[in-house]
């Protein structure tokens, strides 16, 4: 017999009695300490209920509130009255009523047997880890905090406040240096004893009784000045959220449990009647042998945290609706918006789908209706390709098509004619990769079949809306990846950026492209800005076309589809 | 926001308040036995009429998932659904025959009910065709969900409204009573809902899913809302502001996070679209007592005639609440 447990207890007493029992029955001494707030009627019973085990004793009862000394006074009593009245313990072991034993008492007992002088309390300097939640870490200790957190937050809060304003600062006793750790340790005798003996002990309580949240440090803290040998961790399986509130284990944490090899795990929901039938039967059936784990549940605890706090990137729902700046990525992966490249080349779409393993959109963005790829009316996630819906929200329509689409790069097209609400948003993207041939959309005019006068009016429409857009497009807010070339410039040259564009793509072989887009017959390009220039519109996004040159070095015969080696 | 847009809320809460107290009158207890209700207790909150056929599974699914009483207004039913009612140990009724349209769509019976019943109880609101879905509910009980949003001092619960439909003509495969409508009215849309922020209560308000793509393509504004606030933590100060939507105090509306994370969230599975859709439709479209004029059921009806299929290709499958978690409809946030 060489483990005792202090058992701190306030609610679900029911199964705070099967884990006593449980611990008893194991053949270790069992000190319970039961919240004062816990009624009078409610707490004899409990006592009634627990009469027939002699191993189990009930200490004196203390006001626990979270983040007050009741809790550490509470283990005082529970301990003090563990080694006087249990001499041939050698360890105590304190648990709360919601922790579970789940491995044999036995293996625990040997376990301790085999370190006899081993300490086992996580105690880590307030300087090197950043655990605190809420800002107050070496304050815990350089302060003081009569008022309660819970009850009191006005006062608590100003009082902070004042004393950091004041600058008025308490000393640590006799150089004592502050230590944390999580506040369910196991202790040797001789450690225990040596600080609940120690003739400085009210000095250290009084300091300790104005310290804030003081059951992570008073013992932490003087274990450091008695113990031989200190491993500081905790022999029970805890995890704590986003705001330093232990996660509870549930039914169906069973089989995780199983293979966490810790000894204890808190906290356990009360309801959760399975895990206490599992874990509280006889050293037989409690364990069944599995290979250990514990990994696993660090992985999922943590990956909890990092849902509450970073959350999917580029989705938005009902309970994720980040404000504009905190989205952690406007959307969920990598798309490219291509401007002018459908107006110059030939069934541009057809030969990036072919070219890349991406999916290819006409104008998501057409006034009349959404260009979805192959003419479909909806897309994934039964995305309409209505232009009402659409307009109606437009950074929702673009978002949710990212996001449904997870896994397959999309790349659509746009131009001065589409809704333009939207250039903002892809603009601030980083996953955006945008191209912009400028000037492109005079192409369609000059091969439309339409008056001049009418050809003119849009191409003054276009080149404006086109102008603004670049401007938006070279704004110090762009967040995308953005290439811009006059339509001259490119038409140099067409292979070179379009290599490019489609490496960042990741295109799918690596080789260099094989066949490319069929370029539209430029013949009298020239003549028709010319002639635009003539009726006093002066076109000048698609740079400079001289009137005799029309394509540098172009064939007589109309283009045709050339390879490159 | 301001001190005088905050008095302003504050005084629009009175007035839902009082005016839940003036249509208390309304409401003629049937069966009441609420007097059952133990401290802690778990309980649900709707107004139905004439869902007879729907209301044993409706009972049972909520029962098993652990509410503790129903308590039921029941807006002067013909089938038999108030008899039917009067049965179960667990449910208290009330009858009314008053307009669900004056009642702000039953609002106000609940508001009032809830002020007297619900104080300190978490407290769920769900019409007799919706089906909660929130996180782990496979393994564990709604009782395990509020007493984690009670240790995380959460007081608001936020469950979409997520529509389903049947593969197929709506009227083609017949509900029997007892059955889950689930089976039936199996798919959904994924993705295609629009987000927007209500500045004045603060909460989300979100539209889209096949409602919104089928008959509210060309006036999208008016599709109906899909946020709701089903379950919470009640207090007899709070009110609901247009059904589930909303509540005041505002601060209950804020069950999204705005710094990139995930809150934990469900889902209302709305299985309103089974073959009694189309009558009930029609019913609702002559009695006028219906949300703006009933203006929902006048673009179903203009549907309707055609017996539509809400199915496409994109639909997806029900599955369970991860496949749902997955298509970042709900969110299990921290609760692991």
């Amino acid at each position: 017999m060489s483990v005792g447990i202090v058992m701190l207890v306030h609610t679900a007493l029911g199964r705070a009695e099967q884990v006593a029992r449980h611990w008893a029955a194991g053949g270790c001494p069992v000190v319970i300490h039961v919240d004062r707030s816990v009624p009078k009627k409610t707490y004899t019973a409990f006592v009634e209920a627990l009469s027939d085990l002699k191993q189990v004793r009930f200490c004196k009862r203390h006001r626990c509130e979270w983040g007050t000394w009741g809790i550490v006074a509470a283990s005082q009593a529970g301990a003090e009255m563990m080694l006087s009245e249990f001499q041939e313990v050698r360890h105590v072991y304190l648990a709360s009523g919601s922790c579970l034993p789940l491995r044999p008492v036995q293996e625990l007992i040997d376990y301790l047997a085999a370190r006899p002088r081993t300490d086992f309390i996580e105690s880590a300097t307030t300087a090197d880890v950043p655990w605190t939640v809420g800002g107050l870490d070496q304050e815990r200790f350089t302060l003081r905090f009569p008022f309660s957190w819970k009850r009191q937050r006005y006062l608590f809060d100003t009082f902070v406040k004042l004393q950091r304003k004041i600058g008025l600062k308490r000393k640590m006793p006799n150089g004592l240096v502050p230590h944390m750790g999580s506040q369910w340790w196991c202790l040797t005798r001789q450690t225990l004893s040596a600080i609940l003996q120690d003739p400085e002990r009210p000095t250290y309580d009084t300091f300790f009784k104005r310290v804030w949240i003081p059951d992570e440090s008073y013992f932490q803290s003087l274990a450091r000045l008695y113990s031989g040998h200190i491993e500081s961790r905790s022999l029970t399986l805890s995890k704590f959220d986003f705001q330093g509130k232990p996660h509870i284990f549930y039914d169906d944490h069973l089989q995780l449990l199983r293979r966490s090899d810790c000894f204890v795990a808190r906290k356990i929901w009360p309801h959760a009647n399975r895990l206490y039938e599992v874990f509280l039967t006889d050293a037989a059936g409690a364990m069944k042998k599995t290979e250990p784990n514990p990994g696993k549940i660090d992985r999922i605890f943590a990956k909890a945290v990092e849902r509450r706090t970073r959350g999917r990137a580029g989705l938005y729902m009902q309970s994720r609706f980040p404000n504009p700046g905190w989205e952690n990525g406007i959307t969920s992966s990598p798309y490219s918006v291509f401007e002018g490249f459908s107006d110059l080349f030939e069934d541009f779409e057809g030969w990036l789908a072919k070219a890349t393993s991406a999916r290819v959109h006409g104008h998501l963005f057409a006034p009349d209706r959404v260009e979805f790829a192959g003419g479909q009316s909806l897309m994934n996630g039964a995305l309409s390709d209505s232009a009402a819906l659409r307009d109606y929200n437009p950074r929702s329509f673009l978002c949710n098509l990212i996001w449904n689409t997870r896994g397959e790069r999309q790349c659509f097209q746009f131009g001065p004619a589409d809704i333009q609400d939207i250039a903002w948003d892809f603009v601030k993207d980083p996953n955006a990769q945008v191209s912009v041939i400028s000037g492109a959309w005079a192409v369609p005019l000059f091969r439309s079949n339409r008056n001049f006068a009418d050809i003119r009016k849009d191409a003054a429409l276009l080149q404006r809306i086109e102008s603004e857009h670049l401007n938006v497009l070279r704004s110090p807010y762009v967040k995308a990846k953005v290439r811009i070339w006059t339509m001259a410039e490119f038409i140099e040259a067409p292979m070179e950026p379009l290599q490019t564009i489609l490496d960042e793509i990741g295109n799918r072989s690596l080789r260099r492209l094989a066949e490319v887009p069929k370029m539209v017959d430029l013949d009298g390009f020239g003549q028709f800005l010319q002639n635009l220039k003539n009726q006093g519109m002066h076109p000048y996004l698609m740079g400079d076309f001289p009137v005799a040159r029309d394509m540098p070095n172009a064939p007589q015969s109309p283009r045709k589809p050339y390879l490159v080696r | 926001m301001g001190v005088w847009q905050s008095y302003r809320l504050r005084l629009q809460r009175k007035r839902w308040l009082l005016r839940a107290w003036r249509k208390r009158r309304e409401l003629r207890s049937v069966t009441n036995r609420t007097g059952a209700i133990k401290p802690g207790d778990i309980l649900l909150f709707s107004t139905l009429r004439n869902e007879q056929l729907r209301l044993p599974y409706f009972l049972q699914y909520y029962r098993d998932m652990g509410v503790n009483h129903f308590l039921l207004v029941d807006n002067d039913s013909t089938d038999g659904s108030l008899e039917y009612l009067a049965e179960h140990p667990d449910v208290s009724v009330w009858h009314t025959r008053h307009g669900y349209k004056r009642a702000r769509f039953g609002v106000d019976w609940l508001n009032w009910l809830q002020m007297q019943h619900a104080h300190g109880h978490w407290s769920l609101v769900v019409d007799p065709d919706e089906f909660l879905i929130y996180p782990f509910c496979d393994t564990r009980s709604l009782r395990a969900l509020t007493d984690w949003l009670d240790a995380s001092s959460i007081k608001s619960f936020a469950a979409m409204l997520l529509d389903m439909y049947p593969k197929g003509p709506i009227g083609a495969q017949p509900y029997r009573q007892g059955q889950d409508p689930i089976e039936i009215a199996n798919w959904f849309d994924a993705g295609n809902y629009s987000i927007k922020r209500n500045k004045r209560f603060g909460n989300l308000w979100i539209q889209g899913g096949p409602r919104s793509r089928v008959f509210f393509a060309d006036k999208p504004e008016k599709a109906p809302a899909l946020n709701k606030i089903p379950l919470v933590k009640w207090d007899k100060r709070y009110a609901y502001v247009s059904s589930t939507h909303m509540l005041l105090p505002r601060g209950l509306n804020l069950v999204y996070d705005e710094w990139g994370g995930e809150k934990a969230s469900g889902v209302l599975l709305h299985a309103k679209f089974l073959n009694t859709f189309s009558e009930k439709a029609q019913e609702e479209l002559t009695r006028k007592q219906h949300y703006a004029a009933s203006v929902e059921y006048k673009a179903y009806a203009e549907s309707l005639q055609d017996d539509p299929d809400l199915w496409c290709k994109w639909s997806e499958r029900y599955i369970n609440w991860r496949q749902l978690e997955i298509l970042g409809l709900m969110s299990k946030g921290n609760w692991a």
